[in-house]
């Protein structure tokens, strides 16, 4: 690795609570769990933090549940387990369509969904799953628990509305009424970073975000309300173009994120909108 | 830093923070597994924790605390290393110990399917995937395998 | 005497066993007493001079190499040898080498920083528009005037490829160790061990013998080892010689990428006459070679890129033009092909275009044209019965079923295309006669010991040379040992680059055997030993009587022999993404006889996917000199799932000049992939002229 290590330290807690005092106490300390995003910054040298909280080993923070229709999903929970799982593929089809687009098996292993959520990047394969399904994100601290909304946890580029002392603990994801559906553009067809990446729900009052156009994922309300409101895929195609803002970067450019986006809008609606085959045969 | 490593307890002092693939490599003089990238996209230096395929360079040796760890050395004759050379799977051979280990991690005759999806996180520049396919399915244990 | 056959049969590759048990040594693998471990320190603008270089090292601690340590002469010892090893003043390009660092503790020299001012000039990244030209080449033959004269139809094209990155999966890495007699051993990942000894020879001012260069086990190469190699090793040389340590200097990925060469990028234009029942009357091609900052192998990548520029195809008048020009990049060079699939890209994506301009068929159009026995290249070489372009194309053809699936993919958003091509083994023109390649057989108790400087980089090299030698000795496969490529005890059988190691060398050693063979008698190797002591057989390369090259007119046999092959590609084109995904690929090569079946398909397979990759995928992302997707999360090469199956069909053709028929394989197979890809993107419906053809690209030519 070209980046030195040896003046970096790691504080291994051995329950939650002594996770949360050790976050009172070295808020700087960088909370690490799959190490799949902070050992790739580690290793390009693009990683200040000198301090490491390791959460891997706090299982209370693994598991899937579901209560009342809501997924309760442990921020450590791999993307590994959420594909094998039996509640995900019931409630959540597109997390495992998401969690499958995630880097290779190796990385399935060990990233989690909680790190997806903390490492805030806008291309992040779950967070636009999140983001439809009206996720909540569940906060500890020291003070104690707090709940957000997943649409308003992102304030920017890479920034959160947690706390400094604050450590994600688990998602809450409900039962989304109507169709799921989840498409990767990535750079290629495994192990890529998405050029745009878009979950939906379907249906009369239909729910879209997208990731990688925008500073953080972006739910498109605007875009949804013409839908819903009986508007022509092309009108919905020009709102959308209002709510996103994509940029040319190394991976694609924006006018292609952006004629792409408009495609895919059209390729979900025609999936799960009234006028899909499913709901002409009255599912 | 204690684990079980291709079977044996071991112990060694080392920054909880080092990457496996170092321990492995430097403090262990294990170097069949090997470093592509270091960014977790080459599956070089893939290992099996408790039997799923990990990139070593992706894991901090407090992750592996307690784990059990194979690498190439920890398998002894196993059908696909012989597969791996009759069948073309190994040219340059870089990419070779990590490309078996996740094939182990696949269980044996796995579809095409499978086979795709088990190894997207394997890059061989060598082959086009091919000749790693064939090795896989052809793989067969050891006393029924005829030799050459 | 052992028993006979190895040749033909896919016997338990040499280096088979190290590899799948973890047991083989790559360079990074080896340490050393008393190691050091050095970083190299590079310029960060594309050009200028430098003004000061403040190291911010306890010097004490660290050894320090700048360009007043070279003990001969500041270059990297090629062709030209306009590449400093260590820059003075001048800088060329982004990642060019100012010091190099060396502690015996990775972190401590991980932490170490230099600051480095400069005085900035303007840099050009326009190949078009350089001041400087390393080459340039014309090739005539006839007068296109009159060809075009007689055409009823001239097609214009402009076609574009990009830089890409071999990316071999182990990077660069070297070991210099010194002598003890002021010399130095280097121990590396490397193609091309001679190479690296005469660099190291003009770098350190040492005679032949204080120079040892060892390779290592090397994972991957695709000529991104051919020259850089002496650059590193150059560097690691003279931090260990300052040092009198060992010192290791190995490249991460980001560097490795940021630094080494590349594919050389290309502009390809044709202007081709033709008849209106397809006839060729004149074939104008002018192309330019974007050679990055130093000439590096420019000169010889832009010769076989012209010679091979007309494609397969018979033309009474034809007229090439190109230059390999200098842009403020980090120099580009070797790379499987050397320059063949530039051009050869550009000619048959051209041939579709002028198929549908004629409005006939694209098989039509090429069998039409296509060289037979007999016909005379644009360099004025007659081919032999070793032309197999029609027997390809006909065999790729109706193994897909290509007319059929062509009319039935007719707008369904699917296409078909299809590319035919050749590729010359061993060195361009009079190439072989100067290198005048060697190699030694040397009689063992068992059988004998293969000593060359060609080296195993994956693609074979040591089975298939220990199986001609078996066979033509009469031993068995398992008798023919093959000594590590070793300055110190190898012969130079010249660079293992340009698909040549199988055809030259492999015949070098088949004359050996057969001599070592007469040698015996009927003795075995053991009696021999016994009776008449240690028995060595060295030859020399002797150039084929009818082969006869003019360096000054480029004129006459470019290569002694060709590979044929054609390629087909069904691609379907996403409408929402706008992503060609390749869903069947299939080749059919002729490359005289394959020595091992398995190893030469494997190198098809390789070289195709390689192929595909660059069509599709790989892209450097370069702004302002450098490339900024340095990294493998964002330079993007094929997995699994971006690899269609590929179909391999070797055809037969033995070459009787070849050792047991055979002829080069290596490059051959990265020089249909693209235009075949392109082409079935434009039987989709998609006019593109350039590559990758990623979406991006897709998109904006489909919305033109």
């Amino acid at each position: 690795m070209p980046v030195t290590i040896r003046h970096r330290a790691l504080l291994s807690p051995r329950s939650l609570k002594d996770a949360l005092r050790l976050r009172h106490e070295e808020p700087d300390a960088m909370p690490l769990a799959g190490c799949t995003d902070i050992y790739v910054a580690l290793n390009f040298g693009t990683l200040p933090a000198r301090g490491f909280l390791n959460l891997w080993t706090l299982d209370a923070l693994r598991g899937i549940d579901v209560l009342d229709g809501v997924v309760r999903i442990g921020a450590l929970t791999t993307y590994t387990a959420l594909i094998q799982s039996p509640i995900v593929a019931r409630h959540l089809p597109m997390l495992v369509a998401a969690s499958r687009e995630v880097g290779g098996p190796q990385i399935q292993h060990r990233g989690t969904i909680g790190g997806n959520v903390a490492n805030a990047s806008p291309a992040g394969d779950t967070l636009p799953v999140l983001a439809v399904a009206q996720a909540v994100v569940e906060l500890h601290s020291v003070r104690g628990l707090r709940l957000v909304p997943f649409t308003d946890f992102y304030t920017g580029y890479r920034t959160s509305a947690a706390a400094p002392d604050e450590l994600i603990v688990a998602l809450h994801v409900p039962t989304p009424q109507g169709r799921q559906w989840f498409r990767k553009v990535g750079t290629r067809a495994a192990q890529a970073i998405s050029k745009i990446v878009i979950a939906g729900v379907g249906g009369r009052q239909p729910r879209i975000a997208f990731g990688s156009v925008a500073p953080t994922v972006v739910r498109l309300p605007q875009t949804e309300r013409v839908l819903a409101s009986g508007g022509t895929i092309l009108e919905a195609q020009q709102q959308m173009q209002s709510e996103i803002s994509p940029i040319d970067d190394v991976r694609s450019t924006a006018a292609y994120r952006r004629q792409v986006a408009a495609n895919l809008l059209d390729e979900f609606w025609r999936a799960t909108g009234p006028g899909s085959a499913r709901a002409a045969r009255g599912r | 830093m204690r684990f079980t490593l291709n079977g044996k307890r071991t112990r060694v002092d080392v920054h909880p923070l080092a990457r496996l693939l170092d321990v492995l490599r430097e403090e262990l003089h294990l170097t069949g597994t090997k470093e592509g990238c270091g960014e977790g996209e080459c599956g070089a230096c893939t290992v099996l924790i408790d039997g799923h395929p990990v990139n070593a360079c992706l894991v901090p040796a407090a992750h592996a605390e307690g784990a059990e760890v194979t690498t190439i050395e920890g398998l002894r004759a196993h059908p696909l290393q012989h597969a791996f050379v009759e069948h073309g799977g190994a040219q340059c051979g870089i990419c070779t110990p990590g490309m078996i280990l996740a094939a182990v991690a696949l269980g044996p005759k796995p579809s095409r399917k499978a086979m795709q999806a088990g190894l997207a996180g394997n890059l061989c520049r060598c082959t086009g995937y091919s000749a790693i396919y064939r090795s896989i399915e052809k793989a067969r244990p050891a006393r029924k395998r005829k030799r050459r | 005497m052992g028993r006979r056959g190895a040749v033909g049969s896919n016997v338990l590759r040499k280096d088979g066993a190290g590899k799948v048990n973890g047991r083989a040594l790559y360079l990074d693998d080896l340490s050393f007493p008393g190691m050091l471990h050095a970083r190299t320190i590079r310029s960060t603008i594309p050009a200028g001079t430098i003004t000061r270089v403040t190291p911010r090292v306890a010097t004490r601690e660290f050894i320090v190499v700048d360009h007043r340590d070279i003990p001969g002469r500041n270059v990297v010892a090629l062709i030209d040898d306009d590449q400093p090893c260590l820059a003075e003043k001048r800088i060329r390009h982004v990642a060019e080498p100012i010091l190099v660092l060396a502690h015996e503790d990775r972190e401590t020299l991980l932490g170490a920083t230099v600051d480095i001012e400069y005085r900035q000039t303007t840099p050009n990244y326009d190949p078009l528009r350089s001041d400087v030209t390393f080459k340039q080449i014309a090739i005539d033959k006839g007068h296109v005037a009159d060809g075009f004269a007689r055409a009823d139809l001239i097609v214009d094209g402009e076609y574009r490829t990009r830089h890409q990155e071999q990316l071999y999966i182990e990077p660069n890495g070297v070991i210099a160790v010194p002598d003890g007699h002021g010399g130095v051993i280097v121990y590396g990942s490397l193609q091309c061990p001679y190479y690296v000894h005469r660099a190291l020879k003009v770098l350190l001012g040492l005679p032949d013998e204080r120079v040892r260069v060892i390779q290592t086990e090397t994972g991957g190469g695709f000529g991104g080892k051919e020259e850089y190699p002496s650059m590193i090793a150059g560097h690691a040389a003279l931090a260990a010689i300052k040092s009198g340590r060992p010192v290791k200097l190995v490249y991460d990925r980001v560097e490795d990428m940021l630094a080494t060469t590349k594919r050389h990028p290309s502009i390809v234009r044709h202007r081709t006459g033709v008849t209106k029942d397809g006839r060729l009357t004149a074939i104008e091609i002018d192309a330019t070679f974007d050679g990055g900052a130093y000439a590096t192998l420019s000169a010889v990548v832009l010769s076989r890129g012209l010679i091979h520029a007309s494609g397969p195809y018979r033309c009474d008048h034809v007229k090439i033009r190109g230059r390999a020009t200098m842009t403020n990049t980090p120099p580009n060079g070797a790379f499987r092909g050397f320059g063949a699939p530039q051009t050869q890209f550009a000619a048959e994506v051209h041939m579709d275009r002028i198929a549908d301009a004629l409005g006939i068929d694209p098989v039509r159009l090429r069998e039409l044209n296509a060289f037979r026995p007999g016909d005379i290249t644009a360099t004025g070489q007659t081919l032999g019965k070793d032309c197999s372009a029609l027997t390809v194309l006909r065999e790729a053809v109706k193994r897909t079923d290509f007319r059929k699936r062509r009319k039935a993919l007719k707008g369904t958003g699917r296409g078909i295309g299809l590319a035919l091509f050749f590729h010359g083994s061993g060195f361009t023109g009079s190439g072989e006669v100067k290198l005048a390649s060697r190699a030694t057989l040397q009689l063992t108790e068992r059988g004998a010991r293969i000593l060359v400087g060609s080296t195993e980089i994956g693609q074979g090299t040591r089975t298939m040379l220990a199986q001609i030698v078996a066979d033509t000795l009469g031993v068995s496969y398992d008798a023919v040992d093959v000594n590590d490529a070793d300055t110190g005890v190898v012969p130079d059988s010249g660079p293992t680059v340009a698909s040549r190691t199988c055809l030259i060398v492999g015949r070098l050693l088949q004359r050996a055997a057969a001599e070592m063979r007469e040698r015996l008698g009927d003795l075995s190797p053991s009696q021999y030993l016994k009776k008449h002591g240690p028995l060595v057989v060295t030859t020399q390369y002797e150039k084929p009587e009818k082969v006869s090259w003019d360096d000054t007119t480029y004129r006459g046999d470019a290569y002694e022999s060709y590979g044929w092959g054609c390629d087909v590609a069904e691609v379907q084109i996403d409408p929402v993404t706008s992503q060609a995904i390749p869903v069947a690929f299939t080749t059919v090569h002729e490359i005289g006889r394959a020595i091992h079946p398995g190893l030469a398909r494997g190198q098809i397979e390789g070289g195709s996917a390689q192929g595909i990759g660059w069509a599709l995928l790989e892209e450097v992302v370069i702004r302002d000199g450098r490339m900024v997707n340095s990294s493998l999360t964002n330079y993007i090469i094929p997995t699994t799932l971006d690899t269609p199956p590929i179909e391999v069909q070797i055809v037969d053709n033995p070459y009787p000049q070849g050792p047991f028929g055979a002829k080069g394989v290596g490059e051959m197979p990265i020089d249909g992939p693209a235009p075949a890809i392109i082409n079935a993107i434009r039987h989709a419906g998609v006019d593109i002229r350039e590559i990758p053809a990623s979406p991006e690209r897709i998109q904006a030519c489909a919305s033109r």
